[in-house]
């Protein structure tokens, strides 16, 4: 029997609940972290992050129309098929980062993880954020956290899959709607994730995972007056540039770290908060 | 005109806006039906290659910043609704005069199409301001109604301010193959639109073959239509780009053949300037440059504009825009 032709592939990219090509027709080749060639991925362009907004956006009343609850089980859906392909994640993981098998495992177990902690905070963040507000005066006045809209992420350089779900899962808690620029070096797990998520019940267009290279289409999203606010974690020297653009149009900005931090540790709410605006209510009583 | 009505009538008038060279063929049911059958046929596959390999060319910088401002101008900026209120004609006109209130150099679109009894709410509105009143009438979008009721409207259209009408043929009639019926009625609203131009809608999505297109243009064009439209936008698909090109060749052959040049207004369906910069292209390499102008060419569109606006934004800042940047009406 002759020896079995390798399968080589060329991914692409997830906007709109589709897969398409770059409009730009680019790819690049994707090396794992002794320099062997595991893939061709999409090089995304300008113009595909100008598609995702539009699919961002046009996806955002029906996430954030949705109830907090069915919010929940939506992410909570995306961790029980991401925990089915569990062994690919693995493997994708300790081919870009480098990691033994088992510490590989441990940050896929880590992200399924994220995923659950995520989903379980949709319906309590307006208990834990909102409420009552004492006021001198006849009125009932209370405070809600609503999404803030189109959120870009610049997903973490290092930390391919445990990095990007922590940065992720947050913004799509909240109601907002995604277009994520993932790590350039190690895109291979935010693809297979967009294939986790286009098979799980998230809405079309709600998250949009681009590949390609951040310095280049940090800038447009940065810029780009539809978008609401931009994480700049994976955005490394270019970041204060980004700052200083995304001013021009008031964005809503996750400053990056000094460096990329120990995504295993608790998450806390500090992912979430940047993201939500809150609406107060005057309502007259007593009258 | 009575007798107009009346195909079977000795000593039919020639059409107002027929030319002599085919003042005959419109003589008998049967004499008509040749020539409209006896057009050259349509190659579909060949249509649709020639209108998808025009659609690929690359229009960018200043070529593109042109291209954005002319098809502006062209936009007959459309609300056809059943919940139309004068007020939001209003707002609608205010949109027609200034598209983007931020920047002054931006042009006024070509005119503003609604139904006919808020007309005058619209003339009233675009007073001295250059733009176009457009009205829908004969019993649009379906056309089913009496010829009466049908130039009742378009008058009732016409004293209400409208200067363009736009009006559908009868489809059931041109498929049944009663053309002579539907050139007299074109012929007869283009009388009783007086000094207001007329738009013909083919409604090309009920039409079914590229071949009943070019034959309902001709038609349209030898009953005196000043344009010629594609459709109402109630009826799905709407303008595409081969059926585009099929009636731009006819304006075409029919300017070549008589001297007689006639406007194309696709409508519905066309959504992002980047079909409206297709169109432009197309225009230009198949009709010729010059229907490259709102005299001659039009998009009846309304959601069209936003996007014109985005892109001219884009342009003008160097950064991406969005739907918040508009204004809405």
């Amino acid at each position: 029997m002759s020896e079995r032709i390798e399968v080589r592939k060329t991914y692409k990219l997830y906007v709109g609940g589709k897969f398409p090509r770059s409009e730009s027709g680019r790819t690049y080749s994707v090396a794992d972290g002794r320099g062997h060639f595991v893939a061709n991925a999409a090089k995304a362009s300008r113009k595909d992050a100008r598609d995702a907004v539009v699919a961002a956006r046009a996806a955002f009343a029906g996430w954030s129309g949705a109830t907090a609850y069915n919010r929940g089980q939506v992410l909570y859906r995306v961790a029980e098929v991401m925990e089915g392909r569990a062994a690919q994640f693995a493997e994708e993981v300790a081919a870009g980062e480098g990691l033994s098998a088992a510490k590989a495992r441990a940050a896929v177990d880590a992200a399924v993880d994220r995923w659950v902690w995520y989903a379980g905070w949709t319906d309590k963040l307006a208990a834990v954020l909102g409420g009552t507000n004492p006021v001198a005066g006849p009125y009932f006045d209370f405070s809600v956290p609503e999404p803030t809209g189109v959120v870009a992420v610049l997903a973490p350089q290092r930390s391919s899959l445990l990095g990007l779900v922590s940065a992720l899962a947050p913004v799509l808690a909240t109601g907002c709607t995604a277009v994520v620029v993932s790590s350039y070096q190690r895109p291979l797990p935010a693809i297979t994730l967009s294939e986790v998520l286009a098979t799980s019940d998230v809405p079309g267009g709600v998250a949009n995972l681009l590949t390609g290279d951040a310095a280049e289409i940090g800038p447009w999203l940065a810029e780009h007056a539809d978008v609401d606010g931009i994480d700049l974690t994976g955005a490394g020297t270019a970041a204060m540039e980004l700052e200083r653009s995304a001013a021009g149009t008031l964005k809503r900005v996750l400053r990056a770290p000094a460096d990329e931090p120990d995504w295993t540790g608790d998450p806390g709410l500090s992912r979430m908060t940047p993201f939500l605006e809150t609406k107060t209510v005057w309502h007259p009583m007593g009258v | 005109m009575t007798h107009v009505l009346d195909p079977t009538a000795p000593g039919r008038p020639v059409a107002p806006g027929a030319p002599d060279a085919f003042a005959d063929v419109t003589r008998s049911d049967a004499a008509f039906r040749a020539f409209l059958h006896g057009l050259p046929g349509v190659d579909q596959v060949g249509a649709e290659a020639r209108a998808a390999q025009l659609g690929t060319r690359s229009i960018k910088t200043t070529a593109k910043a042109w291209a954005i401002d002319t098809a502006i101008s062209m936009v007959d900026l459309t609300t056809l609704e059943g919940a139309d209120t004068p007020g939001r004609v209003r707002s609608l006109a205010a949109k027609a005069r200034r598209p983007d209130p931020a920047d002054g150099s931006c042009p006024q679109v070509a005119a503003v199409c609604v139904y006919g009894d808020l007309a005058g709410v619209a003339r009233d509105a675009l007073a001295g301001t250059g733009i176009h009143t457009a009205a829908v009438a004969t019993a649009f979008p379906s056309g089913r109604a009496s010829r009466e009721v049908k130039l009742a409207d378009v008058r009732d259209a016409v004293a209400n301010g409208a200067d363009e009408i736009d009006m559908v043929i009868d489809r059931g009639a041109f498929l049944s193959g009663r053309y002579l019926d539907v050139f007299d009625e074109v012929v007869a609203v283009k009388e009783a639109c007086g000094d207001a131009h007329l738009k013909v809608i083919l409604e090309t999505g009920e039409l079914r073959t590229y071949d009943a297109v070019r034959r309902a243009s001709w038609l349209a064009m030898l009953a005196g239509g000043d344009f010629i439209k594609t459709s109402t936008g109630k009826v799905s698909p709407a303008a595409t780009l081969p059926v585009c090109l099929v009636m731009l060749e006819a304006v075409r052959d029919f300017r070549a053949a008589t001297g007689t040049q006639v406007g194309v207004k696709p409508a519905g369906g066309i959504r992002t300037t980047k079909d409206a910069i297709k169109h432009l292209v197309m225009i230009n390499e198949v009709a010729g440059p010059d229907w490259l102008d709102p005299v001659w060419f039009r998009f009846g569109a309304s959601s069209l504009l936003d996007d014109l606006l985005l892109q001219r934004q884009k342009l003008r800042t160097g950064h991406y825009s969005g739907p918040d940047h508009v204004s809405v009406v």
